[in-house]
């Protein structure tokens, strides 16, 4: 089977201050598929995730060496306005914003210069309806989001994400604070976005990963240990460090 | 059983001060109101409110309010035009894009700025803004209602920096990330993100702004020309409600309509800024629902 890769990180090092959160990472992430990426706190997930689109250089003492090649391309040619347009991310908890259900997925299109109202009311439709929340919020587009429970704000936050019409779809721990049923959802939602999307899925949870991901990666202290089919990674782990993990020996 | 005791003292104090509060503010009002219905007794008080001349030692004299009324709205205006968008813009600044290192010169250097005495720069007005503003725009005096908005809104502009800055840092980290995430800029985040979501803050300073501006006395009765007359631009000499009553309450006779007057036009100042506070809690209200 011939993958396309989409993502590939050249001895990416990612350090805040002096302190190396990913070391001479290399890993490919191919299209469309979904990489669950798993491991304990303090492993680097997350800043792998956050490495991708460049949200680490909000934090002032960040810096980072090696290459992220998107497409082809250095991410560095890219603004960082297209680049997390393209590359979307869905944090771990619900980061609605203090406005109505419909600007909260409009935001993304009007930064982007999308002005014609009809056109903002097909996209907003559009991304609730591939989101599964359309619905639940059809005839309450007006009201605060912020009204919205746990797991209706998370697949706001997904169709936001999908209005700005990304290539790949970052997730942070999204299921992190929600019931078993909007967890569901959520999970749900992902595996009907694969056919379009390539999607990374960072979590704690190993059940979700086994569930969700077609190849898993485990991270452990800043290195990529194992990242392999999920089936097999998860039946058959090549490193004892990853049984350990995944058995439920220490983490 | 001494630990009861204490509890019940300590509540009865707080209670007690919250009381305090109330009832002085409510004494303040019956005190002016009752010194101002005096007046109202032998002047109409439709004559007060409309009366377009004050003159207050002629023979009859009279009390029209609304020269001095224009002449406060007129510098208070004049003053929030100029220092809104500044002190917001510096919130901003100060917030959002300054250096950290930068960032701490800026807010000690606002806070030297708000211990400025008014009385200073009153006379900064007069020895220099005033004569600047008078040869600026060939005025044929420079103590005028601008020299005053200046003024004011350099008074006001700590206020109004340090706490839509408050406002601004205390918006969730989260809503920065999502817009990040988005892909908008820094521009676009802080425009439609982050100065909504602090809008009921930034309200808020630019309210107690106004309220500090309405009610300052000793700048604008030194640099506004102290002229009771009716303004048509703030390029000419005004009188404030404050100034009026700081002026004139020393020449006046206890007792006479003159002195009743003055407590009529305090009655008047208090009614502004207790509507201006009333409107800016309703706002506050409305916000953060």
């Amino acid at each position: 089977m011939v993958n396309e890769v989409i993502i590939q990180t050249i001895d990416l090092n990612c350090c805040f201050e002096k302190n190396c959160v990913l070391k001479s990472l290399n890993i490919d992430v191919y299209k469309n598929e979904i990489l669950g990426v798993i491991g304990p706190a303090n492993s680097g997930k997350s800043t792998f995730l956050r490495a991708l689109n460049r949200l680490n250089y909000l934090d002032p003492s960040y810096s980072q060496t090696g290459e992220i090649i998107f497409e082809g391309k250095d991410i560095g040619i890219l603004p960082d306005s297209i680049l997390r347009r393209k590359i979307g991310i869905v944090f771990a908890m619900p980061q609605v914003l203090p406005v109505s259900i419909f600007n909260n997925v409009a935001y993304g299109p009007k930064v982007h210069d999308v002005k014609d109202k009809n056109r903002l009311e097909e996209i907003v439709e559009t991304s609730l309806q591939k989101a599964h929340l359309w619905e639940e919020v059809k005839d309450r587009l007006d009201m605060p989001a912020m009204k919205l429970s746990g797991g209706q704000q998370q697949r706001l936050c997904l169709a936001r994400t999908l209005a700005v019409e990304p290539d790949i779809i970052l997730y942070d721990e999204p299921c992190s604070g929600l019931d078993p049923i909007s967890t569901a959802k959520v999970e749900d939602t992902m595996q009907q976005l694969k056919e379009n999307y390539t999607q990374i899925l960072v979590t704690n949870n190993t059940k979700q990963a086994a569930r969700v991901s077609g190849r898993c990666a485990f991270f452990l202290m800043g290195d990529l240990v194992e990242i392999d089919d999920t089936d097999t990674l998860f039946t058959n782990p090549r490193d004892g460090r990853t049984n350990d993990y995944i058995t439920g020996r220490f983490g | 059983m001494s630990r009861k005791i204490r509890e019940f003292g300590v509540e009865g104090c707080i209670k007690l001060s919250g009381l305090l509060v109330i009832i002085f503010v409510i004494l303040i009002f019956l005190l002016l109101l009752k010194e101002s219905l005096s007046l109202f007794g032998v002047y109409p008080f439709k004559d007060f409110l409309t009366g377009t001349k004050w003159l207050p030692v002629s023979d009859p004299p009279k009390f029209g309010i609304v020269p001095l009324l224009l002449g406060s709205i007129y510098v208070t205006v004049g003053a929030i035009v100029i220092c809104v968008p500044l002190g917001v813009a510096s919130a901003m600044f100060i917030a959002e894009v300054a250096p950290a290192g930068f960032k701490h010169i800026l807010k000690s250097l606002i806070e030297i700025l708000a211990s400025i005495p008014s009385v200073v720069l009153g006379f900064i007005g007069i020895v220099w803004l005033g004569p600047f503003l008078k040869t600026t725009f060939h005025l044929s005096t420079g103590m005028c209602g601008l020299t005053g908005s200046l003024l004011l809104a350099y008074m006001a502009l700590p206020t109004i920096i340090s706490i839509s800055e408050d406002a601004i840092v205390s918006v969730p980290k989260s809503y920065k990330e999502a817009a990040f995430g988005l892909g908008a800029t820094r521009w676009q985040t802080l425009w439609r993100i982050i100065l909504p979501a602090a809008s009921s803050g930034i309200i808020a300073s630019i309210m107690l702004g106004i309220g500090r501006v309405i009610g300052e006395t000793m700048v604008v009765l030194m640099v506004t020309g102290n002229s009771p007359i009716i303004p048509h631009t703030l390029l000419q000499p005004l009188r404030t409600l404050t100034a009026t009553i700081a002026g004139e309450m020393g020449e006046t006779v206890s007792g006479s309509d003159h002195y009743y007057a003055l407590f009529a036009t305090g009655l008047i100042l208090f009614i502004i800024t207790f509507l201006i506070n009333l409107i800016a809690d309703i706002y506050l209200q409305r916000t953060k629902k």
